[in-house]
């Protein structure tokens, strides 16, 4: 479904992907980690089309279609679907109103015909359950003053409801207590199947523990150092980063606590 | 900044849809302004000898004002003497008695501005004044409204038939001598709204007039009066737009709202005149005086403002609180692009006790633009426990337009309190893209940010308009992304 290969991206003049080669299959859940700064953000950006990211060389396939040459909401109607490390509010539009803007697109460019408010309102109300956010998050603004948990279940239900191709989840763990982070997973595993791919991008192996991975692999240094399956974020979990010869003060603190 | 830059470049470019011209055989002045003018207007209407006085009175001391300089807006010297003051599409006896002898071609321009006057079509539940340039064609729901009690009239047929009323209170929130383009409009008003709502009617409908500028080289003084007597209730609303003209044209209003005790006026206003293009050539001068007193206790007023259109504007609906314990409340969007310039805000003049007000005011530039807000809360001695609370935000899209806020407040009462707060913003690229992501386009994405920066001002419009108003910022957003 998805292949990248010796993908370089750089921001401001700064390279930070330094040759990228992945290739995900429908159906497969693969697991990004590696230590912060390693650019498991930037490739996630990049795979999503964000502007600020200039991409020097390689390419990225989608299907067989190169989406280099997509807009970043071409992309998205193409199935791309990323939740952000760091969702950021559009005060004073409500999130119902973003979402079923979003869904009709969507519907639009698949030549289906649009929900009206009453439709969706319904379908919104059930996948807001689905992540335990109440109903009134609907209501309220855009992420606008979600606390950092309820900003992640926002995007999950975003996911949900939108049921793309290539579902990329940056960091999606961080910053949830255990039973946000049950949640969570519960709405990841819902969305995995047979002809949807997932790549979870995270810094810790926790989340793996709920999401069982098909593949995992290391991000150091704007490369992929290592490949392998679930029982490599095992091992990393063990010995830490360092183990690989990369230097993560954050993962040794994490090992000690 | 790669996304929003490029959006803003195409930002730029957007099609006025009001823009054509109605051709219709006119009587027009010849340009020029003098008591002479002012006279034939003056009969051309019918007027009184006392409406005649006055305006010539007004004249005499406009000739002695100076043209304000202190808004924050630009514009080359406008010659008072090029204009024409009155233009009227011809008809052949006195005015029209009934819609059917309005020239098809004013019911046919109004239908295309999406305000059909016939009985057949007419809007559902909102009455409309259809001004024409100098001139009221058409008043839609008169019997109901009459049945009512209300009077809804051009300001030219009040003036005949209920002068009492007119005399009492014309001037009395704008007198001739407030400033330079009150003082211009108080000589030569050509046609306007008049509405009075006896005491403890609610107006049974919206009621609104909706201002056309056809011809060129004419300038548009409308005068609307608008009276609520003890305990009723009034909503009313004011659209306005005009053809895509190379020159600029002037607009220069003067409205007066009136409330005694416990009663309430709404007044919304979408103001879509033409902004001029994109190199800043042509659009409308839009030099207005909003004004509103509650003299009653009690009494409310509420000014509900959407500007997206003129080239330059200028213009403070305000509100003198007089009565114990009244209110007054000011919610505006102002959006301007390109070259155009707003100065805009209000003024709350608390004198009686206990008085609130509320000013909400959000501004969006874009392009080359330049928006202002300016605003006045004044307490005077008498205004024991008088409160208001300022909040004017501001959005920024592209980074070559301005925003600028000016708050001014003079307190002669140590009861009295403000609470003031502002914030400056931008459509950010990170918004941006999580729309984009979202597979949204970025037009719509824009739209949809703006709308939501001014949902608390939108939520203030009676529904018909607030739709509206969302549609035309989205107009005027138009073409933001390439
Ligand atoms: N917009 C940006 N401007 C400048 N540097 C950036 C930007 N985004 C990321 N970087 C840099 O790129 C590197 C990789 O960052 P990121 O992809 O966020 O890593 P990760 O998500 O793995 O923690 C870091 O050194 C970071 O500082
Ligand atoms: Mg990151």
């Amino acid at each position: 479904m998805l292949s990248i290969k010796n993908l370089h991206a750089s921001v401001e003049g700064k390279e930070i992907l330094k040759g990228i080669n992945l290739d995900v299959k429908a159906g497969e859940v693969h697991a990004i980690m590696g230590p912060n700064g390693s650019g498991k953000s930037t490739l996630s950006q990049v795979l999503a089309g964000n502007e600020a990211f200039d991409v020097t060389d390689g390419s990225i396939t989608l299907n067989g279609e190169n989406l280099l040459e997509l807009e970043t909401e071409e992309r998205a109607r193409e199935g791309i679907f990323l939740a952000f490390q760091y969702p950021v509010e559009i005060p004073g539009v409500s999130n119902l109103q973003f979402l079923r803007t979003a869904v009709n697109a969507m519907r639009t460019h698949k030549g289906e015909e649009e929900m009206n408010a009453a439709e969706f309102m319904k379908l919104a109300k059930e996948v807001s359950k689905q992540v335990d956010l109440d109903p009134s998050f609907l209501k309220r603004g855009v992420n606008e003053g979600f606390s950092g948990g309820e900003k992640k279940r926002n995007e999950i239900m975003q996911a949900l409801l939108l049921q793309p191709q290539l579902a990329i989840l940056d960091e999606t763990d961080s910053g949830l207590d255990i039973d946000a982070l049950k949640v969570v997973s519960d709405g990841v595993n819902a969305l995995r199947s047979d002809d949807r791919a997932i790549l979870m991008v995270t810094h810790y192996q926790r989340l793996l523990n709920h999401i069982v991975p098909d593949y995992v692999h290391v991000l150091a240094g704007g490369k992929i150092i290592k490949s392998g399956g679930r029982e490599l974020a095992l091992e990393l979990e063990e010995k830490g980063y360092g183990w690989l010869g990369i230097k993560d003060e954050d993962a040794a603190t994490d090992a000690a606590n | 900044m790669a996304t929003t830059d490029k959006e803003v470049n195409e930002l730029i470019k957007r099609e006025y849809e009001h823009g054509f011209v109605t051709e219709i055989e006119a009587e027009t002045f010849e340009p020029g302004l003098n008591e002479d003018v002012i006279a034939r207007l003056s009969a051309i209407k019918n007027e009184p000898k006392w409406m005649l006085e006055w305006r010539l009175k007004a004249y005499r001391r406009w000739l002695e004002m100076d043209e304000p300089d202190w808004a924050h807006v630009g514009y080359p010297k406008i010659d008072y003497n090029s204009i024409s003051y009155y233009s009227a599409p011809k008809r052949k006896e006195d005015m029209p008695q009934s819609l059917d002898e309005v020239d098809p071609e004013l019911l046919k321009t109004y239908e295309k501005l999406g305000i059909p006057l016939h009985e057949r079509e007419k809007l559902a539940g909102v009455a409309v004044d259809a001004v024409f340039d100098s001139v009221s064609v058409a008043t839609t729901f008169k019997e109901p409204l009459a049945k009512a009690g209300v009077i809804f009239c051009s300001i030219s047929e009040a003036i005949r038939d209920y002068p009492e009323l007119v005399q009492k209170y014309l001037g009395s929130v704008v007198p001739a001598g407030d400033n330079f383009f009150a003082g211009l409009n108080s000589a030569v008003f050509s046609d306007g709204t008049f509405v009075y709502v006896p005491k403890g009617v609610r107006c049974p409908m919206e009621l609104s007039t909706y201002f056309r500028i056809n011809a060129a080289n004419t300038g548009q003084f409308e005068r609307t009066l608008i009276v609520a007597d003890e305990g009723s209730y009034v909503s009313y609303l004011e659209g306005c737009t005009a053809p895509m003209r190379d020159e600029n044209q002037l607009h220069a209003a003067v409205v007066e709202l009136v409330a005694l005790d416990d009663a309430q006026i709404k007044y919304s206003t979408v103001q879509n005149w033409y902004p001029g293009d994109e190199n800043g050539k042509g659009g409308i001068y839009n030099f207005v005086t909003k004004r509103g007193a509650c003299i009653g206790k009690n009494s409310k007023i509420s000014w509900t403002q959407v500007e997206t259109g003129s080239a330059v504007t200028w213009k403070y609906p305000s509100c003198v609180l007089r009565g114990e314990n009244s209110v007054g409340e000011f919610y505006s969007v102002a959006l301007t692009h390109n070259y155009q310039q707003a100065d805009t805000g209000t003024k709350m003049i608390h004198m009686g006790k206990n008085t609130r007000s509320t000013i909400i005011s959000k501004g969006i530039s874009a392009g080359k633009s330049s928006n202002a807000y300016r605003g006045l809360v004044k307490f005077g001695p008498g205004a024991e426990g008088a409160r208001n609370f300022t909040q004017c935000d501001s959005l920024l899209i592209g980074d070559r337009c301005g925003a600028h806020t000016f708050p001014y407040i003079e307190s002669k009462n140590k009861s009295a309190i403000v609470e003031h707060e502002a914030t400056t913003s931008k459509v950010s690229d990170e918004q941006m893209f999580l729309c984009r992501q979202r597979g949204i386009d970025p037009e719509q994405a824009v739209s949809m940010i703006v709308n939501g920066f001014c949902k608390e001002v939108f939520k203030e419009l009676p529904m018909e308009f607030a739709v509206e108003a969302g549609k035309l910022l989205e107009v005027s957003l138009e073409g933001s992304v390439g």
